[in-house]
């Protein structure tokens, strides 16, 4: 009888959520008990045209973490799907985008300037990375940068989704192990297409800090300012997403004083996640005097970055103008 | 037909005023631009940022909220969070590269079609200045088609397999 087979693959991200597995601990070792570990080129050597040559379907758990970026995470995403039974968007940036989706607010052509003509690089030629090279052994290929970022799911069909950045890594084992389990058949998945992994309802829910009546006549940032820690942080001025956030991770940064920032995407039945915290931390602005209201809003230094912070290619316009080259 | 580029605007409007101010507009048979197609609320505080995002981003070129006058709403202040949500949506739109004309609110009371149909002309002419948005997404859907990839079906083969 041979094992089930496991990959775990790295696109546009940090590497935390490859750390958060390994952050499972004695779990790593469930793993490698039930599974077969075809594919993980954090873990162990790979080459892609091993992947290409495996057949079709014969990986049973993909963990995909990274957004989309270039034509390298494209084709090995297109790959892996086709590899695999189960295709699972792992963390932030394969499910929503991610901190690398905040480059749709920009153009490509302005990363690249700020990459490698700024002051601070030290970069006299002005050269810039180039797809092809020629080499007297022969054409070098790196991989093309496209003009936005998409999430896993913009690219190829996936069937589960686990948020957060990184994905919690006692969410990680659960999941892991109800896969287990259901290979025994001794459990059921959920249906195609569910958010596994986090909970059914908002951070706020799982969030100790006590709630009162919301009047913000000031918004204020964790820099300059040092918030009690038994009342809501958004009461306090601090801009925080848990209310439109989903849960799942128990509410960890509100417990150490800092802010939700949003990573385990929208709450169940919300389309668009910034919309749905502009909404909610605009209704409760103190005032009834436009001026002042404006004043108010002055607070907020970075309304789309703040509320798309993860989310923004998957949001429902997905890049600034900009960056879809209008 | 003329070549002019005729926006489309979507409007909302609340029950209690605005709504009725556009009734008494056609009523009183006072001429506004036909590019605005109203949807009505019970209220401009029912208004999720949501509906504009989706609206721009499906093809209108500007979004009209309306609703009543500051003190007059039906549900006591809920106007009042339109006016905030307004203030932070426009200045989250502008980040995003949206002009801030494609975007109005105005308070009309339910006699005010005169008011309201002045504001939807002067609006469909600034848009029309401004030209189409035709947000386009590159063309790629939001999500791609799941289709015969199953996990539960592809995870039951996967136990057959294991079993044999």
């Amino acid at each position: 009888m041979s094992k089930p087979k496991f990959a775990m693959y790295w696109a546009a991200a940090c590497g935390g959520c490859e750390i958060a597995v390994l952050n499972v601990h004695e779990g790593i070792l469930d793993v490698d008990a039930n599974f077969d570990v075809v594919f993980w080129p954090v873990a162990m050597d790979a080459k892609y045209k091993d992947l290409e040559a495996m057949p079709d379907k014969s990986i049973t758990l993909t963990l995909f973490n990274g957004a989309i970026r270039n034509d390298e995470n494209e084709h090995i995403a297109r790959v892996l799907r086709a590899k695999s039974q189960v295709l699972v968007a792992f963390g932030a940036c394969a499910t929503q985008g991610g901190i690398p989706g905040l480059g749709n607010l920009t153009t490509k052509q302005q990363i690249l300037d700020t990459a490698f003509t700024t002051v601070s690089t030290d970069n006299p030629k002005e050269l810039r990375p180039q797809p092809t090279f020629k080499m007297p052994e022969g054409t070098l290929h790196i991989p093309t940068m496209y003009e936005t970022v998409r999430a896993l799911d913009q690219v190829v069909p996936v069937d589960y989704y686990l948020p957060g950045c990184p994905p919690e890594s006692e969410q990680i084992a659960a999941v892991i192990g109800l896969v287990i389990r259901a290979l025994k058949g001794e459990a059921q998945l959920p249906p195609a297409g569910a958010v596994i992994g986090a909970a059914n309802s908002t951070v706020c829910d799982e969030c100790k800090r006590t709630r009162g009546e919301k009047t913000i006549t000031a918004f204020t940032r964790m820099a300059t300012f040092q918030p009690r820690e038994d009342q809501c942080l958004l009461e306090q001025g601090i801009l925080c997403s848990g209310m439109a956030t989903r849960g799942g991770c128990g509410a960890r940064c509100p417990a150490a004083n800092m802010p939700c920032v949003g990573c385990y995407g929208p709450a169940p039945d919300v389309v668009d996640h910034g919309a749905r915290m502009l909404s909610a931390v605009a209704s409760v602005v103190g005032s009834k005097d436009p001026a002042e209201i404006e004043r108010i809003m002055d607070g907020i230094a970075d309304p789309a970055g703040t509320f798309y912070r993860f989310g923004l290619p998957h949001s429902l316009l997905r890049a600034s103008k900009a960056a879809q080259g209008q | 037909m003329s070549d002019t580029f005729e926006p489309v605007i979507v409007g909302f409007t609340c029950n209690w005023c605005s709504y009725r101010a556009a009734d008494l507009a056609g009523m009183s048979r006072i001429k506004y631009a036909p590019n605005v197609r109203l949807i009505r609320l019970m209220c401009s505080g029912r208004l999720d940022p949501q509906f504009v995002f989706k609206a721009l981003a499906e093809g209108a070129d500007g979004v009209l909220i309306s609703g009543c006058h500051p003190g007059d709403c039906h549900y006591v202040e809920q106007n009042y969070k339109t006016m905030r949500r307004f203030a932070l949506l426009k200045r989250t739109l502008a980040a995003l590269g949206i002009e801030p004309a494609r975007i109005k609110l105005v308070w009309a009371s339910a006699a005010e079609g005169n008011i309201l149909a002045e504001e939807i002309d002067k609006m469909v002419a600034e848009v029309r200045a401004l030209g189409p948005l035709n947000w386009k997404h590159d063309g790629r859907p939001q999500t791609a088609d799941r289709g015969e990839h199953a996990a539960v079906g592809g995870l039951r083969s996967a136990v057959a397999e294991v079993a044999a």
